[in-house]
């Protein structure tokens, strides 16, 4: 489990990095905005990644919370590129 | 190891592969529509993955509703999320690759 949960880490660490190119690289807010929901999405799989490592459920809650923050930021931006433009 | 570690095992590396897939789209794909197209369909089901890989490592009943919420929240919240900001994307212009063979929005906002 420690093996598949590395490997998995592994994975995950490439996935922010690439997700971190395009927040860096832009050009656009909605690029960058696409690329932080996906970050938080890493997050929140990272999280999970955790809970099946460890057999507890304590990161579980870590999910939820990281998961509604995101929507909401995503929602919030959009609102100010449609004022605003990209 | 258990049938249930292994299981659990191989859907924690699949689903982590499916979101660094969805990550190199994000890199590679030329516009802004293609890529929140990468970054919501892949990540989404490697997420259900991992999820049911920890469904199968926790014990608890509490902890089982916690990531059914976990997965309908991002069942909801992804495909809404792109189309927020898809849609703002598009009115903001410009945005398009060069690439792009078919506007059917445009020649549907002309009719």
């Amino acid at each position: 489990m420690i093996v598949a949960t590395n490997v998995a880490f592994g994975l995950l660490t490439v996935g922010l990095a690439l997700a971190l190119v395009r927040l860096l690289r832009g050009p656009s807010i909605a690029d960058r905005v696409v690329a932080t929901d996906l970050f938080l999405t890493f997050l929140v799989m990272g999280a999970g990644v955790l809970s099946v490592r460890s057999g507890e459920g304590a990161y579980l809650e870590v999910m939820l919370v990281v998961a509604v923050v995101g929507f909401l930021g995503t929602a919030m931006v959009a609102r100010f590129i449609e004022r605003r433009g990209a | 190891m258990s049938v249930l570690d292994w299981a659990s095992a191989v859907l924690v590396v699949v689903g982590a592969a499916l979101g660094a897939v969805g990550g190199l789209g994000l890199v590679r794909l030329p516009d802004v529509f293609a890529r929140m197209h990468a970054a919501t369909k892949a990540p989404t089901m490697g997420l259900v993955l991992v999820v049911l890989a920890a469904a199968l490592q926790v014990a608890d009943a509490a902890d089982l509703g916690l990531l059914a919420l976990v997965v309908m929240l991002q069942f909801l919240t992804a495909p809404v999320g792109a189309h927020l900001i898809g849609r703002a994307a598009y009115d903001a212009g410009g945005l398009l690759s060069e690439d792009t063979v078919l506007d059917e929005l445009a020649e549907a906002d002309d009719a």
